[in-house]
Order: structure tokens, then sequence, then C-alpha cells
């Protein structure tokens, strides 16, 4: 196995506040191998974005790792003094947010913004950084590169920005990017044609990506591992095709059954009952039990760990070895 | 439930046959221009934005008749106008018989009010968040008369807050205390309080989570089978549309492309557009199907191209296509506006 490109190890993210601390990200692991598409998808409260932002050190204050580490390619990004880490954002990750339009400065026309960042992390001359810029924007599909590279964002339609974002997010060669949300602002023709050039760019570029979404349907297209979060944990990973086809925690398999698609032929859908908790009253145990049909005693008083099963790992009880023959 | 909440038995069984809502070549077009001064000084033309074009359809009684499109494709425009929010520039919508917009009409309109109800995306913004849940579901009840006592209006809020599945108790919270999914209850609630018939619902789980969707879709079919409801479902998600809708409208720029049955839809789309939506929507189910690859974006509203307004992304766009609108084909319990299907080349 070749060593992964990040590791995330038992990170916890907290928010101090007078009520007390509040655990947003609560031990969370996970591996990217270099050009890997990780799915995170959650509902929202579940703790994808934060995790997002621990990673790249933009937790907006009083927001704080509280334990944990991160590691690129073997070394520690999560202690790094601020200026090391604004070295490695941008430079080794990448960052696509949902909005394009706050993403990318009104007043500075694309191609400035795409050759300062090219400049600051490579250190081309100003000519050599712009032809780059013009072969990133032919690379994201931007039509007449030459003469749109001194287009304001706001001449762009909102498909043609997030390309745009992406060409940034590319200009210093990244090993990973984490995209968050990166076409829910965008119509559903828009959203594959960004989707399929994503994937482009990851075999192309051999880029990773921590694809951060809300939507099942994103990560079926896109991902090739899938890590379900619910309130601040991992709920389930694995490979893509496994945790959707044979779903194997009670809240991925509800949460599957909810989603309304273009042949299923039920007439209800199914649902969950109740909501994600909030941050500040998290059940004992696990943090799924008021809302799953199959809870049992160990449930309430002790937390699940990650456990293997054929191919993904699921922190639920149902999978623990001694409970396997009635599972 | 109490004898408050059942359907008042005003309707004769002769109009039960009649669809309940027609709208009839709506169109909508707003005046985008600069100010007066600025536009004098620059010497620029007035500007106008056709947001709906000649938009015809009719929604049977206990239906639920989807409008789908993109962002700008002019479906939030039309909701606004079959509930009278918005004046159409022209065209006219007709409600159980009577016209929307005819002056004469005003004091049959008043009492067609009742009879339709609206629910929002944004479940934050609709909701005052100064007024108590109670209060805000009581003002329907209030405004229409349908209790006086407030004994008796209060009785009726417990129902409607049960109905949706809410405590009677929370009546006394205040909007910021509920989840996205409970406000859209909370509206909910508020539109069937006053006994409607007619429920426009404008992307009602567009902000929400797919689970809490899931709940929202599942209550408001329950209520549709229980109350007799007619809808107009207005989303972008075609998932969501199928599950909910019996007959659906596809919407490009401001026009209808192609009416149809749901499943029809579905299993037989005609339009390009139609087929290119479908495409576009991710393959949960990761079956591998083939897929075209969808091309170009929504043109500028303000400066549509001529002709078929999807020539430019149409993968059948003939010559005829770039000069001249198609017109509404029927075919069966189709009606599709393309020049291709109509020529039988698609």
């Amino acid at each position: 196995m070749t060593e992964p490109l990040l590791s995330v190890r038992n990170l916890r993210v907290e928010f101090p506040t007078r009520r007390g601390i509040l655990t947003a990200v609560d031990g969370v692991s996970f591996d990217i191998a270099p050009g890997e598409v990780l799915g995170v998808v959650g509902e929202s409260g579940a703790g994808k974005s934060l995790t997002g932002a621990a990673i790249i050190g933009l937790l907006d204050p009083p927001g704080r790792i509280a334990g944990g580490e991160v590691l690129l390619k073997g070394e520690r990004i999560d202690n790094l003094p601020a200026e090391a880490l604004r070295r490695v954002r941008g430079k080794r990750i990448g960052m696509v947010f949902q909005d394009p339009l706050t993403s990318l400065n009104p007043l500075f026309q694309i191609g400035e913004q795409l050759t300062e960042t090219i400049q600051l992390h490579t250190g081309m001359s100003a000519a050599d950084a712009r032809g780059r810029a013009v072969e990133l924007l032919v690379d994201v599909g931007i039509p007449a590169a030459e003469r749109r590279i001194d287009a304001y964002p706001h001449q762009f339609s909102g498909g043609m920005r997030q390309r745009v974002v992406l060409a940034l997010a590319l200009a210093a060669n990244p090993e990973l990017i984490i995209a968050d949300e990166p076409t829910t602002a965008l119509d559903v023709s828009v959203q594959a044609q960004i989707i399929a050039l994503m994937k482009k760019l990851c075999r192309e570029h051999h880029v990773a990506i921590m694809l951060i979404t809300h939507d099942m349907g994103v990560i079926a297209e896109t991902a090739d591992r899938v890590a379900v979060m619910y309130a601040g944990r991992i709920a389930e990973i694995g490979p893509v095709r496994d945790v959707i086809k044979h779903a194997h925690h009670p809240y991925t398999r509800g949460l599957m059954g909810s989603i309304p698609t273009l042949t299923a032929e039920s007439e209800r859908l199914t649902q969950i009952p109740g909501s994600m908790p909030r941050l500040t009253a998290i059940p004992a145990g696990c943090a799924f039990n008021p809302r799953c049909t199959h809870v049992f005693e160990r449930c309430c008083i002790e937390r699940p760990d990650l456990l293997p099963t054929e191919r993904s790992q699921v922190a639920c009880w149902l999978y623990a070895g001694d409970m396997r023959a009635t599972a | 439930m109490s004898t408050v909440l059942t359907r008042s038995q005003d309707q004769p069984d002769a109009a039960a046959s009649a669809p309940l809502v027609k709208a009839d070549h709506l169109t909508c077009v707003f005046d985008v221009s600069r100010p007066w001064l600025e536009r004098t000084l620059a010497g620029a033309p007035k500007q106008s934005l056709t947001a709906v074009a000649d938009l015809s359809f009719e929604i049977a009684r206990r239906e639920t008749f989807a409008l789908v499109g993109e962002s700008g494709s002019g479906k939030s425009t039309v909701a606004r106008m079959v509930v009278g929010l918005l004046p159409p520039t022209s065209g006219e919508v007709t409600i159980d018989g009577i016209s929307m917009s005819d002056p004469r009409l005003d004091a049959a309109r008043e009492k067609l009010r009742r009879r339709i109800q609206m629910i929002f995306q944004d479940p934050f913004a609709s909701l005052n968040p100064r007024w108590r849940v109670d209060r805000i579901i009581a003002e329907p009840v209030r405004a229409f008369g349908l209790a006086r006592e407030d004994a008796e209006v209060a009785r009726r809020v417990g129902e409607l807050l049960q109905l949706v599945r809410l405590h009677p108790a929370d009546g006394r919270k205040y909007p910021h205390e509920f989840s996205g999914g409970q406000r859209q209850r909370i509206a909910i609630a508020r539109a069937l309080s006053a006994n409607p018939e007619f429920i426009v619902c404008d992307e009602p789980t567009s902000a929400l989570d797919v689970s809490v969707q899931a709940q929202i879709l599942n209550l408001m079919r329950d209520l549709q089978d229980r109350f007799g409801l007619t809808y107009l479902f207005i989303s972008h998600n075609l998932a969501v549309v199928r599950h909910m809708a019996t007959r659906i409208g596809v919407m490009y720029l401001g026009r209808l492309v192609e009416v149809a049955p749901a499943r029809e839809i579905f299993d037989r789309p005609r339009h390009p557009y139609t087929r290119m939506l479908l495409d576009a929507v991710p393959d949960l189910e990761m079956t591998g199907r083939q897929r075209k690859s969808v091309d170009g974006e929504i043109p500028n509203p303000i400066a549509p191209p001529s002709g078929c307004a999807f020539h430019p992304r149409c993968p059948f766009a003939a010559e005829r296509c770039r000069t001249e609108p198609p017109q509404i084909t029927i075919s069966g319990h189709t009606r599709v506006a393309c020049h291709a299907v109509e020529e039988g080349r698609i």
C-alpha cells in the first residue's frame, strides 16, 4: 500500500462558548491516497466543512483544533506556524468553495488573480505566469482563454466562474484540492459539466480531491471512496459503490432511502425520524441512537469506533464481532 | 380530526371535472432599464426582460402539476402570477372559473383567496421572527373568519400543529427555536389553516437536508390525500418532481418546452432540453447508464437567442430552429414545442 497523501488522525475541533465547550468534529480519522477522490457527505451540521477547514488551517476563531493530527505526506501540518501553513495552503493544497463569486476578487481581472497566485507559489516571471494562466484556463474549459483572461469575475456566468476557481486552485500544481460544495450553487446541467471537469483534472494532473458535499448523487458520480459524517463523527467510510449499494450503518441506509431518485417507483420515501442533534445535546454513546431503529443498550452507553465490515468501516455496534451473529 | 378541518362541500359535482386552475397565455415582462436620468445621459435604450412568455397550462383538481427548470427559467414568476402576487403583463389565470385579473370579479376573488395558499422556499424568511408560532398559524384563521372565539382559534392551531407532526405546545415558541424542517412544517400548517384547496409550493424543500426533505415530501403527500389538495409544485430537482407530480411542465427561458404526465417525461422525454436535463442528473444508482455530455449554459434572458431559445445548446438544431420559434404540438397527453420533434427528426 502506498503512503497516504493526507492522513487525518483523531481530529477534534472545538468551539469554546460561554455555556461550555462544543465539540463540532469528534475523533475523525481518514486517509486520502495520491490521486484519489474522497467524498465527505453529510447533512448540515455534520461537521464536514469544519473538517475541511481544520485540515487547511482555516478554522474561524474561536474554533480550534483540540486534538489529533493532520499529516501531509507524513509531515504534520496542523501545528505549523501560520506563515509556514500559508505556504502549504494554495501551493500543496488548493481550495474550491461553494460560491465562486466570493472566492474571486471582483476588483481584479481573473488573469491578475491567476498570475499573482502562480508567481507567489512558483516564482515564475510575469510573462511566463501569464502563459501558464492561459494554459490553466484552457485546461478548465474556458473558451477563448487568451481573450477572456482580461475579463472581470462579473463578466462570467456561475459555471464559468467555478471553472476559474478550479484553475486558481490548480495554479501551483497542488497535490490535494479540498472542494467544499463546489457544485451546490450551480444548476444541474452546469453541475454535470463541473463534475466531469473535476474528474478530468484529477486524472490529468494526478491531484487528489477531498470533495465535501451534501449531495450523494455528486459523490456517486465523482468519488472513489466516501465518508458519511453524522454529528461530527464518521458513521461509515468505504468504497463508493459499497457504501451506496450496500450501506451498513443505519444512518447511511436511512439517508439513501430518503433520496428521491429518477427510477425508484416507491410511493413513500424512507423517513429517518427526528433530526440531527444540536452540538449542545449530542447523545451519549452512538450519536445516532435516539433516531436509530436498531438501537440496543450498548448504543446508549458506549461510543462505537469504526469497525471493519466487508470492504467498508462502520461505526455501529451492530457490526461488533460479538453481535455479528444477530446483526 | 375534528370538523373544523374537514373540507367544506361547497363545490358542485358538475365542476369537479373542470380544471381547477387555468393559465392562459401568461406573459410577464420586467422593465430592467437603468434609471431614467442615467439612461438619458448615456443615451441607452429601455431594456426589458421577458421572464415568462406565452405560457398556458391547466391543473386538474387533486393533481400535482410540477414546473421544473433551471434558474432563470421563470418558474417562480409563474408561481407568483398564479397566486396573484404579481400581475401578468398579458394573459390570465383563472381559478375555479374566476379570473384573477378581472376587476369586475373583486368580490368573488375575495372569497377565492382563502382557497389558495402558498409555501415558500426559505422557511427562515417566510415566518415573522417576532411572532410566536401560534399567532403565525392563527392569522389566516382570524383573517378569513374561520373561527372567532379565542378558545376555538387556539384549539384549531393545536390541531394544525399536530397535523404537521409538531406538538401543540410548540405554538408558544418563536420561529428561531425550530430547525429548517420544523419551520417548513409551520409554514405548511399556516397554509393549511385557511382550509385551502390549492397550494402553490415554490421550491418547498430546496433549503432542507435530504432526510428532512423526505419527511416534508411524505407529509405533503399525506395531506394531499387527506384533504384532496391540488398542488402547483415548483422545483429544480427532477427526482423530487418525479416523486411528487402527476404531470410535469419543463420550462426553459420563460417558455414551456414540454408538458406531459410524469411517467411520460421520464420514460420518453421528447424535447432535447428535457433529455439533457435528465442526462445531467447524477446517477445515484451507479447503473453506469450512458449519458450525453451537456453543453453550454442558460443564455442571458435579456437577449435570448432568436428562434427556439434552446437552439445554441441543442444537438438537433437546424436552420429553422434558429429563425422561427416553435409552436406547441400535441400528441396524446404530451405537448412539445420543438421543430425537430414536429418534423419527426428525433
